[in-house]
């Protein structure tokens, strides 16, 4: 086997896994926020065993309002906190509770109950 | 008084900054535009226009003789928020404080202010301002204007300027962007003429009715549709037209003519090909270039789509073909220096053939919100000191007395404070039966007044109203629904990296293991692997089927807006139904008679409809046909008399009956015994009792009620038979839903939710995960239909639920939704079918481009192999899609 075959095999072999990964690869999840009528980018998570969606992405600037609905009666996912934006709500069962802030700045901020065993992210682009 | 004269006007003083006193600008002294000295005062201006203003006002209160200063205005201001007494007299404290304002009046009753200014001290705004601080607000109106022919910034002051002099507007702002005029104002002292005149005045024009925005979006997508439509099929005839003699010449030996003349190998030969090269360059670039775009799009979000696919395809063949007119030397043997224009042109053609089905198949976007916008009234009646005027509907106010007569559409929402009539509020909560309105009850704008005259208060306009906030709800659906993966580019996704990684495979080797010239053998196999796997019939798989399988729906009533919704249609989980009109025929029918005292059911019942035969009443039909189905004879009714809120009253072969409710019967002392228990039941089933008695003694009841469809029983058991969910969705109250539910058998009961909550209950299904079909016929439904993955109308329904939603049952029974899964089950098996058939004769073409028969019979990919994979896929697809055609629904679905 001459170097050149080596070398045209090795670049093959990394062209095929490029290709899978890039196409196959692992990729980031989550629901972007819808911009309604009213100006705000709008999400709906549901609380049920954990946040659903649990990534949310919106972009920055502009207001956002995400509208928790728990239907679960577990007390540990009775409040939702977002730490960096200072936020946080109450969340009665069976009622939808809106918790409104403007991210500033891009980057990825975290969200959970107030016993942090529920988790969910917002990427801010 | 004169001191605050001396106070506000802007004398020089020991301060550096004056006031200029046309645009209250502050400026320093020396630098001021112009300076003009009255009655021994200096005023300073910062422009040439507040100079002139100021000069022009001056000449007119010199030829009037009269200053500007003495004369006094008069505005009255409706307040938004009035509690009580002590607030009024706070704010007219508060309001004769401010320097200017003469004198203050509240009517804490019409809540109105009413107040006597010096506008040349103070202004609208200050008061306002003042007002705000003490905790009151005012409704004001508040409106834009387009504006034409603002060039420069100072058109935006002049016009600003203008419109703030006029008298009762508080706020101007015009935008040189948008060139649009937000002004606010009070309604009453100005109208949308007198601010068109105020800028016309100032030398510019308004334009005209400026269409909401949501309108002209609407316009513009379906433009756009339909110019992209036209674009596509010029793209696909200019492809077409190359085609055909890129075809002929690609393969000579098969024309005799041609055959002689241009022998293979000739230079004669390789000349016509380097033209055909030239000529598919314009089809590359100009009628595929969505197919470029469309993968740099895609690789972006680092997928792979039907677009990568024919990209690759088309430039690679292209790019082969033409290395191969150029320099054929360098290639093995002669075979193998051959042309794929013909890949290149055809497979271009077809695709965008199929885009543009694709596009018609996709069908006009909804119109929910222009017939949501076109339900709303266009005028009011509104009581205003007074007087009753009609005024567009933009300019009621929070607080107006607004006069409705019968027949006439409510503007606004409000309270009834006058009067009380029947209101038809389907429109809006999809509830077939009026509404007995009383004073004190809640009024919906959009609704339809039946029967009496009355005044109410109104308590929203605008943005808040019912309507309002349903449009804004279908805005907002309309507007998260996320767009339905193409099923190609599901396939596309698994499909183009397996062929670029089979062609890196095959590539490395022939150049390990191939013949000499290896490196030349290794690039031919690469590039002709990733030529053979673009199908050429990719593009027309799905549109065909779609097109027949919306042709389909149509023959069986069922309207399928869009292919999308043919697509999601087979893949529902959950079926959410509305109760009224839906499940039940939306229409009051006789239910129960109970009688008392003796007296004979069938008796009661043919009094009763003959006495109702002469009411307008709409239950009342609901009786007379109850009795004529029960083949009574009516008998004549003398000295009929209708009682609005109460019922009716006649005489009828010598009795004296009454019809009515609880209310009619108290106030007529007639005891109700049993009966009252009785009707609070049928009440709680969600029927609608009424009381009747004959000569002054309680004689029965006769119910009525909203029932289920004949058949929609036997079409939710096969609904569920399918495996769906089937959920029941409405406002009633929990007791009457659960009755219905366990009648007709759904899954799951969701009662009393409230109409704009309809929406969230189907989102909430779809983030546990589920895909949700919505049927509904109201326009209260509208955002739940547009929310949903795929939303039902009841044809027999309103027209914004028929627009909102993507699926119409013109027949209104469900049974349609069995038949239209059944049509979307078939029409995407033969989308797959068409995929396979469009897939497999390329697929078969791979090994061969490989080159794995090469060691065996010395094959390799040749353009006559590729040319013969596009015509078998063509018509594979093409006969299939027709198979469609043949198509039944089975005998049980119907």
């Amino acid at each position: 086997m001459t170097t050149a075959n080596i070398i045209v095999i090795v670049i093959g072999l990394a062209l095929i896994v490029g290709i899978a990964w890039f196409f196959w690869g692992p990729r980031k999840g989550g629901v972007r926020a819808a911009a309604t009528s009213r100006g705000y980018q709008e999400a709906m998570v549901m609380v049920k065993g954990g946040y659903t969606p649990d990534v949310i992405i919106v972009q920055h600037g502009k207001p956002v309002r995400l509208n928790f609905r728990r239907e679960e009666s577990a007390a540990c996912s009775e409040m939702v906190v977002f730490g960096d934006f200072g936020k946080s709500a109450k969340l009665p069962q069976g009622e939808t509770v809106a918790v409104e802030f403007v991210p500033d700045q891009p980057g990825e901020y975290e969200f959970s109950c107030q016993m942090g065993m529920f988790r969910g992210k917002l990427i801010v682009e | 008084m004169e001191k605050s004269i001396i106070e506000k006007i802007p004398v020089q003083t020991n301060t550096k900054i004056v006031k200029d006193p046309i645009c209250g600008m502050e400026i320093s002294p020396d630098q001021a535009f112009a300076t003009r000295t009255v009655a021994d005062q200096t005023y300073y201006f910062c422009s040439q226009q507040c100079v002139q203003k100021f000069d022009r006002e001056q000449i007119s209160s010199a030829t009037t003789g009269v200053s500007a200063t003495v004369g006094l205005r008069w505005v009255e201001l409706p307040l938004a928020d009035l509690k009580d007494r002590q607030g009024a007299a706070r704010l007219v404290e508060q309001l004769e404080a401010l320097p200017g304002v003469q004198n203050v009046t509240v009517n804490p009753k019409a809540k109105l202010v009413k107040i006597a200014y010096d506008p040349v001290n103070t202004s609208l705004e200050t008061i306002v301002g003042k007002a705000a601080q003490v905790g009151f607000s005012f409704s004001l109106a508040k409106t834009q204007l387009g504006i034409k022919g603002i060039h420069c910034a100072s058109c935006v002051t002049t016009i600003e300027q203008a419109l703030q002099k006029t008298p009762g507007v508080l706020s101007a702002n015009v935008n040189l962007a948008t060139e649009l005029a937000q002004i606010s104002y009070v309604p009453g002292l100005v109208d949308n003429n007198q601010l068109s005149q105020a800028i016309a005045s100032a030398g510019y024009q308004v334009r005209e009715a400026t269409m909401a925005p949501s309108e002209m979006a609407l316009g513009r997508e379906e433009q756009d549709q339909a110019q992209e439509y036209r674009s596509l099929m010029r793209k696909f005839w200019f492809a077409a037209l190359i085609s055909i003699p890129v075809i002929i010449f690609s393969y000579p030996g098969f024309s005799p003519g041609l055959q002689d003349w241009l022998p293979k190998g000739s230079n004669q030969l390789r000349l016509v090909w380097g033209l055909l090269g030239l000529i598919t360059i314009p089809v590359l670039a100009w009628s595929g270039s969505q197919f470029f775009i469309g993968m740099w799009a895609a690789l972006k979000h680092r997928q792979a789509n039907m677009h990568t696919l024919i990209s690759i395809g088309i430039s690679a063949a292209w790019l082969y073909s033409t290395v191969a007119v150029l320099f054929p030397a360098i290639f093995p043997s002669l075979e193998l220096a051959e042309v794929f224009y013909d890949v290149t042109a055809v497979v271009t053609a077809l695709v965008v053939l199929g885009l543009a089905l694709e596009l018609k198949a996709k069908g006009r976007t909804s119109e929910a919100i222009k017939k949501l916008i076109g339900l709303q009234p266009k005028t009011a009646r509104v009581v205003r000191a007074g007087v009753e005027q009609d005024l567009p509907v933009e300019e009621v106010l929070v607080g107006d007395t607004v006069v409705v007569k019968p027949g006439e559409k409510i503007p606004v929402d409000g309270q009834l404070l006058e009067g009380s009539s029947a209101v038809d509020e389907s429109m809006i909560t999809g509830e077939s039966i009026p509404v007995e309105k009383q004073v004190g009850d809640e009024i919906i704008g959009a609704t339809m007044n039946q029967t009496g005259t009355f005044r109410f208060r109104a308590t929203k306009v605008g943005k808040d109203t019912a309507l309002a906030q349903i449009i804004r709800l279908v805005q907002d659906a309309q507007g998260s629904k996320a767009p339905i993966q193409r099923v190609v580019d599901q396939v596309s996704h698994y499909f183009v990296p397996t062929v670029m990684i089979l062609a890196v495979i095959s590539g490395v080797t022939w150049f390990v293991f191939g013949p000499t010239p290896t490196f030349i053998y290794a690039l031919i196999v690469f590039v002709t692997t990733l030529i053979i796997a673009c199908p050429c019939a990719l593009g027309l798989a799905t549109p065909t089927s779609l097109t027949v399988g919306i042709g389909k729906g149509a023959e069986q009533g069922i309207l399928i807006r869009s292919g999308d919704a043919l697509q999601t249609t087979q893949g529902l989980q959950t079926l959410v139904l509305d109760k009224t009109g839906t499940i039940t025929k939306g229409k009051p029918e006789l239910t129960n008679v109970i009688t008392e005292n003796g007296y004979d059911e069938d008796e009661v019942l043919r009094l009763a409809a003959a006495v109702e035969r002469n009411s307008e009443h709409p239950l009342a039909s609901a009786i007379v046909e109850g009795a004529k189905s029960k083949e009574l004879k009516l008998a004549n009714v003398r000295n009929f008399k209708a009682m609005p809120g109460y019922g009716v009253e006649a005489e009828v072969e010598g009795h004296q009956i009454l019809l009515g409710n609880i209310r009619l019967m108290s106030d007529r002392n007639i005891g109700l015994d049993r009966l009252e228990a009785e009707a609070h039941h049928l009440a709680e089933d969600g029927k609608t009792p009424m009381y009747v008695a004959l000569d002054g003694q309680i004689a029965g009841i006769i119910a009525v009620a909203d029932t289920v469809k004949d058949d929609s029983v036997a079409a939710i058991a096969a609904l569920k038979r399918l495996g769906l969910e089937v959920v029941m969705l409405t406002g009633d109250n929990r007791r009457t839903a659960e009755a219905i539910g366990r009648q007709v058998g759904v899954d799951r009961v969701l009662a009393e939710v409230l109409p704009q909550d309809k929406a969230h209950e189907v989102q909430k299904l779809q983030l546990e995960g589920k895909k949700v079909g919505m049927v509904g016929d109201g326009i209260n439904d509208a955002p739940a239909l547009v929310q949903a993955d795929v939303g039902f109308a009841i044809g027999t329904g309103t027209d914004v639920a028929i627009e909102a939603a993507d699926v119409t049952l013109i027949k209104g029974s469900l049974r349609g939704i069995v038949v239209a899964i059944a049509i979307s089950k078939a029409t995407m098996s033969n989308v797959w079918q068409n995929l396979f058939g469009a897939f497999v004769y390329n697929t078969l073409g791979l090994p061969i481009a490989m080159g794995l028969l090469y060691p065996f019979t010395g094959l390799l990919l040749s353009p006559l192999i590729a040319a013969t994979a596009m015509a078998f896929s063509s018509l594979t697809v093409v006969t299939n899609a027709n198979r469609l055609r043949g198509w039944q629904p089975k005998k049980e679905v119907l």
